[in-house]
């Protein structure tokens, strides 16, 4: 996993909450078997006029004007700033797969939903939740200045806006850990084997059913 | 202070916890299916590493299937899409490889994860339940902790037999009281995501109580299970009573003589102790819950039958009142318009929500001896499971719907999520008996309003909806 310490990067707009994502990937691009090029399919219903379609050339489909991401001054953008609730629906890991690959590191938004913020982690992208005033905050120097960026720090643990205050947040201290590392977790479990063996030892005592294979 | 069903289900998985907050669950079952799994067993692959307990897992091939007889009788090679044969492919391969036990497409026990996990007893009370879909909250119905996961997770879960993960909180919804008639769980859920929104649950885990849903029948407390994320809950859960115990005998992987016993003691213990302490409660009347349709882009986006759609004076803050534009945009509908003034173009009856039995027969009721609405392109009806089709096909259902004008498919996701052939065209109108109505979601620029089988059926018939209640056919 890609480590994330310190990033500074263009900040884009999803102006709209409860944000799924079905919206952020759509199932045509689940068929992939891969966890890499997704980006240029990332919020493909918004950003395309037609329907996409998976392995497809995207150079002469028409695209959607009024889709901010395709703004020329978000052009290589890597904050993305949201809404309430976003990452909300499907558990696909697709969603944090396509953000990644379009660019994106971090998503700054005033909730998310549970499963998409335990995908983000896992991909080296880094869900911060502000309050609902100071994402407002943001969007509104966002839409007011071109070329609008934002430092985030994980070892701080702030956002740094150039000429204000920082603005501090709180992150689950274990994925910081991962996260800070680039540390797969997988391996750090394993590190806890024993710990895990003794307790099937019980928990076959307790329920024996639970360790007989399904035969097919 | 008493423990919670949750509490305690997290108890008897607790491996280790950490300093940091987190800890380490055991998990009991590993649903896996074709579109979430590529990647992890890939993972597996790249850093040299086995399955940590092969009887953890069953794989089942759904999401991406045909529903049409003849493509499923040639077989996968014959599968027109090419990208869909190799995922379909790639899961054969994978449980191949690894040894994972898997129920083939051309099984009859194949069906929709969270319909074969039940149905096959794979899924049991007291389990923990993972799977790489938001809807393994399903399987919360039998007294389990069961949740979805993003692929990482299920390849850490393959890896590792266990999960890394931070308690959540306990919040019980409470349905007091009886039913009416021809209201079912699936309009609870909808009142329910209604009540709290569809973030309303995020970091809890819903424990579902009272007298309703001590009466819904085990398929019942799945469709409202099955829900619990889209109220932003990952889990969902109802006590272990005479119906889960019912229910769960004799499935073919539950567990039998002297182990049934002990399962029977142990899963009795599986309820809230009476002095539990919930970090929220929400409780509700069963009698003023009537059939649900939702009008917009959200599940929470939802009135009963006889409601209208929202005013944008009703909006209390610019962000809803952008919401409500842009899905009324989106649904090509007028603010204010009554409910049964929306006419449906396509019905779709199945998902993982809705396609039991008992739902092929709530739909069945409805159409027997009419005829589907001139103005409904089309009426699709798709089981759960090939065992789900079998019991229907015994019970005449199929005919009755075929003598209506639906059609009668193979099992698998469908038009839930429209990664097969089954998908609206942009515009089209669905009235849908899935969970989620997600622009886009049924097809592109497709139109989603998510109702009961009934009340899906009854707008089959009609060509708008209608309150099902006045049509007869249930009792
Ligand atoms: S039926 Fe729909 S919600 Fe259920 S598992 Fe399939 S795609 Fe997911």
């Amino acid at each position: 996993m890609q480590a994330f310490t310190v990033h500074s990067g263009l900040v884009a707009p999803m102006d709209r909450a409860n944000v799924d994502t079905d919206l952020i990937i759509p199932k045509q691009f689940l068929k992939s078997i891969k966890r890499s090029g997704f980006g240029p399919n990332l919020f493909d219903d918004l950003r395309y006029l037609d329907e996409g379609q998976p392995d497809q050339d995207n150079s002469g489909r028409p695209i959607n004007n009024d889709f901010p991401l395709n703004a020329p001054r978000y052009n290589g953008a890597s904050i993305l700033l949201a809404r309430e609730n976003f990452g909300c629906g499907s558990s696909r890991e697709h969603a944090p797969w396509a953000l990644v690959d379009y660019g994106f590191r971090c998503v700054i938004a005033p909730s998310f939903a549970d499963i998409f913020r335990s995908n983000c982690f896992k991909n080296g992208l880094l869900p911060i939740e502000l309050s609902t005033e100071q994402v407002s905050e943001l969007f509104d120097l966002m839409y007011a200045s071109e070329g609008f960026s934002l430092t985030v720090d994980l070892h701080q643990q702030c956002v740094r806006r150039p000429g204000a205050q920082d603005m501090p947040f709180e992150v689950d201290s274990f994925r910081r850990d991962c996260l800070l590392n680039g540390l797969d977790d997988i391996g750090i479990t394993l590190k806890s084997s024993e710990a895990i063996r003794a307790f099937e030892e019980q928990h076959r005592q307790r329920a024996p059913w639970v360790f007989e294979l399904l035969e097919v | 202070m008493g423990n919670t069903l949750y509490d305690k289900l997290w108890d008897a998985h607790l491996v280790e916890q950490r300093d940091d907050g987190t800890a380490l669950i055991y998990i009991d079952r590993q649903l896996l299916h074709e579109v979430t799994s590529p990647q992890a067993f890939e993972g597996l692959r790249l850093a040299g590493r086995q399955p940590w307990r092969l009887s953890a897992n069953i794989a089942v091939p759904d999401h991406n299937v045909s529903t049409m007889a003849a493509e499923r009788a040639a077989g996968l090679s014959a599968l027109a899409d090419p990208v869909s044969r190799i995922q379909l492919q790639t899961l054969d391969d994978n449980c191949a490889d690894f040894q994972i036990p898997e129920i083939p497409l051309d099984d009859e026990r194949q069906g929709i994860v969270h319909v074969m996990g039940p149905e096959q007893g794979a899924t049991l009370p007291g389990m923990t339940i993972v799977c790489g879909d938001s809807h393994t909250s399903t399987h919360g119905a039998l007294g389990a902790l069961a949740h979805g996961i993003g692929t990482s997770e299920v390849e850490h879960v393959l890896a590792t037999g266990c999960l890394i993960q931070r308690k959540m909180k306990n919040m019980r919804v409470t349905v007091d009281g009886g039913l009416g008639m021809g209201v079912t769980a699936k309009d609870i859920a909808l009142a329910i995501i209604g009540e709290l929104g569809t973030a309303g649950g995020t970091g809890y885990a819903i424990e579902f109580a009272g007298e309703a849903i001590k009466d819904l029948t085990l398929e019942g407390r799945m469709t409202l299970c099955n829900m619990a994320i889209e109220a932003g809950a990952r889990a969902g859960l109802v006590a272990v009573d005479e119906v889960t115990l019912n229910y769960v005998k004799d499935k073919p992987y539950a567990p039998r003589g002297a182990q049934w016993s002990q399962a029977e003691t142990l899963w009795s213990a599986l309820k809230s102790d009476q002095d539990a302490v919930f970090d929220a409660e929400v409780v509700l009347a069963a009698a003023s819950i009537e059939p649900q349709v939702t009008w917009g882009t959200s599940p929470e986006m939802v009135t009963s039958i006889g409601g209208r759609v929202p005013v944008l004076e009703d909006m209390k803050t610019d962000t809803q009142r952008n919401s409500l534009a842009r899905a009324l945009d989106y649904m090509g509908l007028e603010p204010g318009m009554a409910i049964t003034d929306i006419r449906p173009d396509v019905i779709f009856i199945g998902s993982c929500t809705n396609s039991r039995i008992e739902d092929m027969r709530a739909a069945a009721a409805i159409v027997e001896g009419r005829r589907v609405a001139p103005t409904i392109k089309q009426a699709l009806v798709v089981p759960g499971s090939g065992l789900v089709k079998a019991a229907a096909e015994r019970e005449g259902l199929d005919k009755i719907f075929m003598a209506a004008g639906m059609e009668w498919r193979e099992p698998g996701c469908s038009m839930c999520l429209a990664m097969n052939a089954d998908k609206l065209a942009p515009g089209e109108r669905c009235a849908s008996t899935s969970n989620r109505n997600f622009e886009g979601r049924q097809g592109f620029g497709g139109r989603t309003h998510l109702v009961s089988p009934a009340m899906a059926a009854a707008a089959a018939i009609t060509g708008h909806f209608v309150d099902v209640r006045t049509m007869g056919g249930q009792d």
